[in-house]
């Protein structure tokens, strides 16, 4: 690394390494030169954590959380009173869907190309956290509207803990803080979502990123780029990250607030999707709305969560379920053993498995938004057993996969 | 003893030390910040019984009662109902209320005071993940799809569909587990009922 000797650069440079940190993780960070579309969604997610902070940061002077105001401070004083303050409202609430919008699609693309595979196992677990921090920071968000989806929404998720044998009961009224959902519950969710969680996400976005500066990126055709260097150790098949991905992400920026501020301006609650309409009624606890559904975010686990039947007297066993559809997840750089990555150089059928996922996990989440029916649960069954046989068969299937020749260098597809 | 000499094991049981010591000191540390989040003393206090008059009451009619914020349904049934209840029982999955949550006072078909037999008290809380089961007398209602023709009253928990009958007594393969609870409630007068204490007066 260089270093400037003179100059004000120098001055810095000589109590704190600023030219060296540009460098290494910007302006000589090596990236392979044969990114496509997928490799957007890594930066436009940063782009989405700005956007919530911001706009965060600005709702948090003038939410109040306390039961008997917050619905009245976010539908009266933000959307009507405060100058502007129904567009930072609806950059949040669309920001929420949008960030796990990028991030499902960020972590296809990890399916596609084996990110998660060695050396980068680290990577995607780093990334799995972040996603269950993401969870939690959504799920608690949708609780300080306090309208009537907020508070049966966080009704029938915290009852999930008190499906838990023996210690259930306690541990809700723990969480809580109060025989019901109420005041302290508000409180305490509040304080998770604008201070504890937020830190612990950026920690771990910190990590995440360091991890991923130290192996390098993966690409599209799974060729580890550092295994060809030129004479100077750059590898040949690298170009900088800064100025040339850092130009063409914001190409990716652009055409992503287009579809932001679509949604923004015209339809910031999608259909009921990205705002429930239940949620534009106060939060009532006498009275439960005609249909509960988590918002699509949590559909998919939700779903599996309701295919499976209790057993012996206990809603517990499908609360392991919900569970395990997610710590799975962790598994997968341990689960899949082909050790050729990308999705290009793999069996057909391995294709098809992974496009029938895709479509379970759609399904799951669809099913997630609507009541349920005999038919439609036995659909959900059908597809949590695809969810899971897809992952925990893994270690079986992949190893009679028969794999295309990989080639050395990657390719300009 | 030479300066420059390290004594690892000395060294390594002075690391240990520290840092048993200082796990030790984060335990403690940790419990006031874990214990904030139990119910305050505010929050117990509300947890006090409340009184429900039912001297309004017809047969037939439900009337809700908030009691530790959640909803308690006090509801009066018909003498056709208490007939039914008796024999319709085919169809649920815990009939003697075996694993369900009552007082041993009301662990019977009407889950109620012998004294006051058709008159049912019960949590207004879904077994499966706690909502709000809706009262659904007869057919004349949205969900009449899901209850079948042969429908004789009963709740429907619109999240995912379990059916309770007029005891609260779950059906066979339901979401729910078991039978709506029953909360300790206590009979002050014949039209004033205590709920959140129980009484022995059956």
């Amino acid at each position: 690394m260089e270093q400037k000797s003179n100059g004000l650069m120098g001055w810095i440079d000589a109590r704190y390494p600023a030219t060296k940190t540009w460098e290494k993780h910007l302006a000589k960070y090596y990236t392979p030169k044969n990114f496509n579309f997928w490799y957007f969604f890594g930066s436009l997610a940063f782009l989405v954590l700005v956007i919530q902070i911001l706009s965060g940061v600005f709702l948090t002077m003038f939410y109040k959380p306390d039961t008997a105001l917050a619905f009245q401070s976010v539908e009266m004083g933000i959307m009507r009173d405060v100058e502007w303050g129904w567009l930072i409202r609806y950059f949040h609430s669309t920001g929420a869907s949008a960030f796990f919008i990028v991030i499902y699609l960020h972590m296809f693309r990890a399916l596609l190309y084996g990110s998660y595979k060695k050396p980068r196992e680290l990577i995607w677990i780093f990334g799995m956290l972040i996603f269950l921090a993401l969870m939690a920071e959504g799920f608690m968000g949708y609780l300080l509207p306090w309208g009537q989806m907020s508070f049966w929404g966080a009704q029938v998720i915290i009852n999930l803990v008190s499906a838990i044998p023996f210690v259930g009961e306690g541990l809700g009224i723990w969480v809580r803080g109060d025989f019901v959902i109420g005041d302290a519950t508000l409180n305490r969710f509040f304080s998770l979502h604008v201070a504890a969680i937020p830190l612990i996400l950026v920690g771990l976005i910190f990590a995440h990123i360091v991890a991923l500066h130290e192996v390098g990126s993966n690409n599209p055709d799974g060729v580890e780029i550092k295994k060809n260097k030129d004479a100077n150790g750059i590898p040949l098949d690298g170009i900088p990250f800064h100025p040339y991905y850092s130009v063409k992400d914001i190409v990716g920026v652009i055409v992503f607030l287009m579809f932001f501020s679509i949604v923004v301006f015209f339809m910031p609650e999608m259909f009921g999707y990205f705002i429930e309409h239940a949620n534009f009624e106060p939060a009532n606890p006498l009275k439960t709305p005609e249909h509960i559904a988590p918002v699509w975010y949590f559909t998919p686990y939700y779903s599996v969560l309701r295919a499976v039947p209790s057993i012996a007297g206990s809603a517990f066993p499908g609360v392991i379920a919900m569970g395990a559809s997610i710590v799975v997840l962790f598994f997968l750089p341990w689960l899949d053993r082909n050790p050729v990555k990308s999705i290009r150089y793999r069996a057909n059928w391995y294709k098809a498995l992974l496009a029938i996922f895709v479509v379970a996990f759609i399904i799951l989440g669809i099913l997630g938004t609507l009541s349920p029916t005999d038919g439609r649960t036995l659909l959900a069954q059908i597809c949590t057993v695809y969810y899971f046989a897809f992952f925990l068969l893994m270690p079986i299937y992949t190893k009679f996969e028969k794999n295309k020749p990989v080639p050395e260098r990657v390719t300009m597809k | 003893m030479s300066a420059d000499a390290v004594d690892n094991s000395k060294r390594r049981f002075l690391v240990s030390a520290t840092t048993v010591v200082g796990a030790v000191g984060a335990g403690f540390v940790a419990v006031p910040f874990v214990k904030s989040w139990n119910p305050s003393a505010r929050a117990l206090a509300a947890g006090a019984p409340v009184l429900a008059d039912i001297s309004k009451l017809e047969e037939g009619q439900m009337i809700t009662v908030e009691w530790r914020g959640k909803p308690v349904y006090v509801l009066k049934r018909t003498d056709d109902n208490m007939k039914d209840l008796a024999s319709d029982v085919d169809m649920l999955a815990d009939i003697n209320s075996d694993m369900s949550k009552q007082p041993e006072y009301c662990k019977n078909v009407g889950r109620s005071y012998d004294k006051h037999t058709k008159v049912s008290v019960m949590e207004g809380v879904c077994t499966h993940l706690g909502c709000a089961p809706k009262y659904v007398p007869d057919l004349n209602n949205p969900y009449a799809g899901a209850l079948g023709s042969d429908w004789k009253g009963g709740f429907f928990c619109p999240c995912h569909g379990s059916i309770y009958d007029l005891s609260g007594r779950v059906y066979k393969s339901m979401p729910a587990p078991t039978n709506l609870p029953v909360p300790p409630h206590v009979f002050k007068s014949d039209t004033v009922i205590l709920i959140g204490q129980d009484g022995s007066n059956a």
